[in-house]
């Protein structure tokens, strides 16, 4: 028998761009809603732009932003480049922040704001200290320009320790006990999906290459606003290292958002929302 | 209470583990790849947890004399206690939050902790179910 069920469709569309990062041809998967102010998202080490659908799906947002998700080369729906089999994955601060550029670029976004968590909560900060005039506004969740490591990356790319299990079960305390278990599990969920090493090569810029102590002081808000929002059950880039680093940025907004961990959009959408709604309203009001 | 008391606390808190786990079909399930002795150390006093197969079979109360263990996991009984509240405070709510900023040390077989992290969080926390 012919079922009656109606699918329903979600406002995202979807759809892979041909462009080349790091001299290299790249097949990109990008998921945008709305229109308006183009606000670009990135999403954490290991994971993917789904951590971002909720944003793509909130008319509030939508009505006032064009929203832009876009899987970063070798994550989520995004392949490799050609060659990638005898490579060994490494993110460098010149990489991704090029890759950042030349997305927006290539999308003919006009001063887009963008909106990073984790590693893309850091790379913003070097986006507000080379690249200010670029950008509208920036938005870096769970940021700051160093914070201790508390684990051998070596752990997350052996054959006798799963690696997807092993991503997800480091991130998980990084949540909040408050979060709801659906939005914790499908934020782990894209943990366990990641290729081998991907999570450590992200991590490389994260621990290794990405220390920006000395750049910060340079950052210039006058020329771009910059909103910081850390959650305070983070404890891998906690409220004090946020708050440390906005010490040294005259104009930096910091908020710590309460009973949220170190992925805010995806484990608490309801609690996130609370926060980002009054910091996008500020940056409309601004434009 | 007196360090004594929470120490005590704690142990008693952890000799539940057998019933805990075993309530837990989920948790019985996710480790059932899981067989091995780990330590958890309350202050000074080493408890010896016996998993097979997911199932906590045993808690045995040291000191002992020469008992091998895979790992440990060692912490004050305050600590312990913070980490076991039923909604834990920021910084003290994951093993590994602890082990940051130097109120756990987990040592041994980092192999074995690592391959079976989750199911190990969540044994270690099982007792929040009775706080």
């Amino acid at each position: 028998m012919k079922s009656s069920q109606k699918a329903t469709f979600e406002p995202i569309s979807g759809r892979y761009a041909h462009l080349t990062l790091s001299g290299r041809p790249h097949r990109l998967y990008i998921e945008e809603a709305g229109s308006g102010i183009p606000l670009v998202c990135l999403h954490t080490a290991g994971a993917d732009g789904r951590q971002f659908r909720h944003i793509l799906n909130d008319a509030t947002i939508t009505r006032d932003y064009r929203v832009i998700v876009f899987d970063m080369p070798w994550h989520g729906k995004s392949l490799p480049p050609t060659g990638f089999e005898t490579e060994e994955y490494q993110l460098t601060t010149a990489s991704y922040t090029q890759m950042v550029l030349d997305v927006c670029d290539a999308l003919e976004l006009e001063r887009p704001v963008v909106m990073g968590c984790s590693i893309g909560g850091r790379l913003v900060l070097n986006l507000a200290a080379d690249h200010p005039e670029r950008f509208r506004a920036l938005i870096g969740l769970e940021s700051a320009a160093h914070q201790q490591p508390w684990y051998d990356t070596e752990w997350l790319h052996r054959p006798d320790v799963h690696g997807g299990e092993v991503c997800a079960a480091l991130v998980s305390g990084m949540m909040a006990p408050q979060s709801p278990a659906e939005s914790r599990h499908e934020t782990l969920w894209m943990y366990k999906c990641g290729g081998p090493g991907i999570f450590k090569g992200d991590l490389y810029f994260y621990r290794v290459d990405g220390d920006l102590r000395e750049k910060i002081a340079r950052i210039d808000t006058a020329r771009c606003p910059l909103y910081m929002l850390t959650g305070e059950y983070d404890f891998s880039c906690t409220p004090e290292d946020t708050q440390r680093t906005a010490a040294q940025i005259k104009g930096a907004d910091v908020t710590i958002m309460k009973e949220l961990g170190h992925f805010p959009m995806s484990e608490n959408p309801a609690q996130f929302r609370r926060y980002i709604l009054p910091v996008l309203e500020k940056i409309k009001a601004a434009t | 209470m007196t360090a004594e008391a929470n120490t005590d606390r704690v142990i008693a808190l952890f000799e539940r583990l057998p019933a805990l786990v075993e309530a837990n079909v989920d948790l019985v399930k996710r480790g059932r790849f899981l067989s091995t002795d780990f330590a958890l150390v309350v202050g000074a006093t080493p408890l010896l947890v016996r998993v097979e197969a997911g199932r906590v079979t045993s808690v045995a109360r040291g000191p002992f004399l020469l008992r091998p263990w895979t790992f440990s996991i060692t912490a004050t009984p305050e600590t312990w206690l913070k980490l076991l509240k039923p909604v834990p405070d920021p910084g003290t709510h994951d093993l590994m939050a602890l082990s940051k900023v130097g109120l756990a040390r987990i040592e041994g077989n980092l192999q074995t902790f690592m391959a079976n992290l989750q199911v190990i969080k969540d044994i270690v926390t099982a007792p929040r179910a009775l706080m």
